[in-house]
């Protein structure tokens, strides 16, 4: 069985961050990076299908500039079997169906039966390359799975509002997005580290693939303004105790 | 501008939060169009057109068919937007959707402006102002950001459809969570532990401060999937939606989902290291301070 999971490369969202000279994103210089939190979900549950059934065979991909390097490498630590990097230093300007398109390109003739992905990344957040992948390759797709089984077929539980969950029976081939919980990321063994530094990616420059056209443009980026509604405390602990206290007493019922 | 509403019914109700897609019509001044899957026992109010496909025939949700239904309506009308709420449902088939038509799509839409939408990103720290450059636009809006209260009672022209019934996909049953142990919603006072408490042997911490106030314990999504408190404490879209007297946050950023489920708390505090936390949006009081120092000084002082 022939597994991709699809990975990016995201900042660390407790970063400060800077809007960059065009006002379309952030500046991404001195950001510290890892790899998006829902893909961690995704390359931990192909790793476990072949550790369930051993002829599996998964190849771990990332578009963006020569840092997600970093990423795959990780990725290939905690079990995945070969990295491709598509190349683009300009990614983070592309937009979902742009980058579903350069993966499309690349998956389209490799066989792939399933294809795992985060369901959306921290940053943009929003929820479509794995989806529009489906489209463009005509794959089944089940989205924010929570749950999944190999056996008989594949079912997955999907997770729906406040608790509800959908069971869903489904056929390769198939897109799976993963939702947080969905299993447990291991951390990479340093055995497993060091012969993923030693492994070899396969990079391809994303000019070298399909390329549509955006759809949109982003006409501003920034900061919101704050509402201003809430009071900021800074100070000494013990101050901002009393504080606190004063606070509770005026403003509420409770103490 | 004509807009085609994508209403959602679970478990055989309308869901409430299908009226914020006639608070974004009215709000743009725009015709009403809307298509479900449902049942004609609960149909929603408003006056424009519905669409409606029976629910026991084709099921509440099933990707395949309902991007048929929804395209096959989008040629007959031929709206400008298409707009989903951002749900399960909704964020899973906006860019089927959108693929199928070519067309621009912007998720998690909280408000518009001079014929652009605007979305947050990261964690909503920031956001987005994007203009399309399709002729139709699909977009899924944020629970709550059009909430529209006012109730219409007008009835929509019903029309029903029946979408071919299809699909590589199968959806076997509904699982309801797990009875819960503990109900938040009743809950006075609320000390909920974030991802910031560090880890799982700091949350006696949270938990002293808790019961010191004669309150329960809360878990932002992350705390719950690390099992670090059970997932019956969590709070937000995917746990308990909760309205206490007094809500401390406790090293919580406030993603967008845990905010749905607590702020309509009475009173909210918030306790982190990081002053532009979108917590920070709708505490009263932000404590920038470690949790770690300012909790356990904050119960002894009580």
């Amino acid at each position: 069985m022939k597994v991709l999971v699809c990975i990016k490369q995201v900042p660390d969202m407790e970063s400060k961050f800077k809007i960059n000279a065009n006002g379309t994103w952030f500046d991404e210089n001195d950001l510290a990076y890892r790899i998006n939190e829902y893909d961690e979900y995704a390359i931990e549950q192909a790793v476990q299908l072949k550790e369930q059934l051993n002829n599996v065979d998964i190849t771990v991909l990332s578009v963006g500039p020569a840092r997600v390097k970093e990423a795959l490498k990780k990725a290939l630590a905690m079990g995945c079997d070969d990295a491709v990097h598509i190349e683009d230093e300009q990614s983070s300007l592309k937009e979902p169906f742009q980058i579903a398109n350069l993966i499309a390109d690349f998956a389209k003739d490799k066989g792939f039966d399933i294809v795992f992905t985060g369901m959306q990344s921290q940053d943009r957040g929003s929820g479509q390359v794995g989806i529009i992948l489906s489209e463009l390759l005509n794959m089944s797709c089940v989205s924010t799975i929570a749950e999944f089984e190999y056996k008989d077929g594949i079912t997955v539980k999907r997770e729906l509002e406040g608790g509800l969950k959908s069971i869903v029976k489904v056929s390769t081939p198939v897109v799976l997005t993963c939702q947080l919980g969905l299993n447990t990321p291991r951390y990479p063994t340093l055995p497993n580290i060091m012969k993923a530094k030693k492994k070899e990616l396969l990079t391809i420059a994303s000019t070298e693939l399909f390329a549509v056209d955006s759809s949109y443009e982003t006409v501003n980026f920034y900061h919101p303004q704050k509402s201003g509604g809430s009071l900021i405390l800074e100070g000494s602990v013990s101050e901002l105790v009393d504080k606190l206290i004063v606070i509770l007493k005026e403003k509420t019922s409770v103490l | 501008m004509k807009l085609l509403l994508v209403g959602e019914y679970r478990e055989k109700k309308l869901l409430n939060v299908t009226y914020d897609l006639v608070g974004i019509a009215n709000k743009l001044g725009a015709d009403k169009v809307m298509v479900a899957s449902g049942y004609e026992s609960d149909l929603p109010k408003f006056d424009g057109k519905l669409y409606l496909a029976n629910a026991n025939d084709v099921g509440e949700y099933n990707p395949n068919i309902h991007k048929q239904m929804i395209l096959d309506v989008v040629e007959k009308e031929n709206p400008d937007v298409i707009v989903f709420i951002h749900s399960s449902f909704g964020w899973d088939l906006a860019p089927r959707v959108a693929t199928a038509l070519k067309a621009a799509q912007f998720t998690e839409v909280i408000d518009f402006k001079d014929g652009s939408f605007i979305v947050p990103s990261c964690n909503s720290k920031l956001r987005r102002e994007l203009k399309s450059k399709t002729n139709k636009t699909v977009i899924t809006i944020q629970a709550g950001a059009f909430a529209f209260s006012d109730e219409s009672t007008a009835s929509p022209i019903v029309e029903k459809i029946t979408p071919s019934n299809t699909s590589n996909v199968e959806f076997v049953s509904y699982e309801e969570a797990e009875a819960k142990g503990l109900d938040l919603t009743k809950a006075d006072i609320i000390v909920t532990a974030g991802r910031g408490v560090g880890k799982k042997d700091n949350i006696p911490i949270i938990q002293a401060l808790a019961t010191k106030l004669g309150g329960e314990l809360g878990a932002s999504r992350p705390v719950a999937d690390n099992a670090w408190v059970d997932h019956s404490h969590q709070v937000g879209t995917t746990g308990q939606t909760v309205s206490p007297k007094l809500y401390i946050a406790c090293g919580v950023s406030g993603a967008i989902q845990h905010l749905a489920g607590m702020k309509k708390s009475e009173f909210i505090v918030a306790i982190n290291t990081d002053k532009d936390a979108p917590i920070g949006e709708i505490a009263d009081v932000l404590i920038v301070a470690d949790v770690l120092q300012f909790v356990p000084a904050l119960t002894n002082k009580l």
